[in-house]
């Protein structure tokens, strides 16, 4: 029986398409799709799945300080946005955010960390937004921080806050894929008119 | 080996990259005045001065502070330090003790960054400092008293 069950995962590993990466499929699994827009819209929505992933929405929050948490519960201590996305004068993001994630000494899990750290500006929150605002908000270069659809490319691909989002630290689960995949994604989406869902 | 300053004297310590900085400073440097609390940045006891801006040294690992100058309550100084001090001795802000290094600390960064904080700068920059004997409120005074101090 074993030898039965392991045959079947084998198969069922082996059938799982190369391209998927935990959760997130790659520009491939859409190519069946003919019409082009129909396709853009449906790698735009792929990229949906880590672009409202609490990992990146956590710090992209609409008004106010960031959230934690895979529910996305307010940040504890309490914190704010402050004037330059940083935190309050005397109580900036610096405090307890370092240049990498640190495991905790007493308990578990981690303190997140990056260089550099901040929130997103407000322009480029999406807390609660639909996938079609965020779609148009980040192609809007007046709310995007002046960047091209090359610039959020390279931003979504390589970009290392963005990638951090795949390497949280202990407690924290990554974002679906990789950002290999996720650039990949964008790729194909700018390629395929970059157009949104309805 | 981890090369840093603290308070004015130099250090050169051949111990594990991962340790935080509070364990240094308690353990191998005996400055016991900043203090342990949570050990997860929660509470703030442990707040110390790193280049010049306050940082929770329970959850710094020492190998961040390569080639850094740390500042611990034994050694704070300057206007704003003096001021906030002078302050919290004049209206015996501390009742157990335990948080107010990390307080001052906190209380001496916010007014080196606004010499005039109003009680919402307070909140915003004090709020990762928990005082189990809530003396919130003699903290908050002390700050204001120390702001008028500055002013002259």
């Amino acid at each position: 029986m074993k030898h039965v069950m392991w045959a079947v995962a084998t198969a069922v590993f082996c059938a799982a398409p190369v391209w998927a990466q935990d959760g997130l499929s790659g520009p491939d699994a859409f190519a069946g799709i003919a019409d082009e827009q129909a396709r853009s819209v449906a790698l735009f929505e792929e990229m949906g799945k880590v672009l409202t992933h609490p990992r990146c929405l956590n710090c992209h929050p609409v008004t106010g300080g960031p959230t934690q948490g895979d529910d996305m519960h307010p940040h504890s201590p309490p914190v704010v946005r402050g004037e330059a996305d940083f935190g309050a004068a005397g109580m900036n993001c610096n405090v307890c955010h370092g240049t990498a994630n640190m495991q905790l000494t007493s308990g578990s899990g981690s303190i997140p960390g990056h260089e550099p750290w901040s929130l997103a500006p407000v322009s480029m929150g999406w807390q609660g937004a639909s996938l079609a605002d965020i779609c148009t908000q980040i192609k809007d270069p007046e709310r995007n921080g002046g960047k091209s659809l090359e610039d959020l490319h390279e931003h979504n691909a390589h970009d290392g806050l963005v990638g951090w989002g795949w390497e949280p630290g202990e407690g924290r689960t990554p974002a679906p894929g990789s950002q290999e995949l996720f650039g990949a994604l964008t790729r194909a989406w700018i390629d395929t008119g970059a157009a949104c869902p309805s | 080996m981890t090369t840093f300053r603290v308070n004015g004297r130099d250090h050169d310590l051949d111990i594990d990259p991962d340790t935080p900085l509070l364990w240094v400073l308690r353990d191998e440097l005996r400055l016991t005045g900043t203090k342990f609390g949570c050990g997860i940045a929660q509470c703030g006891a442990c707040t110390v001065m790193l280049d010049g801006m306050p940082r929770r040294s329970c959850v710094t690992p020492i190998s961040m502070v390569e080639g850094s100058e740390i500042v611990t309550i034994e050694a704070i100084e300057g206007p704003e330090a003096d001021a906030v001090r002078a302050a919290w001795t004049a209206i015996d802000v501390p009742q157990c003790g335990w948080c107010q290094s990390g307080q001052i600390m906190s209380a001496t960064a916010l007014l080196q960054a606004i010499p005039k904080p109003t009680d919402g700068d307070i909140n915003d920059a004090m709020a990762g400092n928990v005082c189990r004997c809530a003396t919130y409120v003699r903290i908050r005074q002390a700050i204001h008293d120390a702001a008028k101090t500055l002013e002259g």
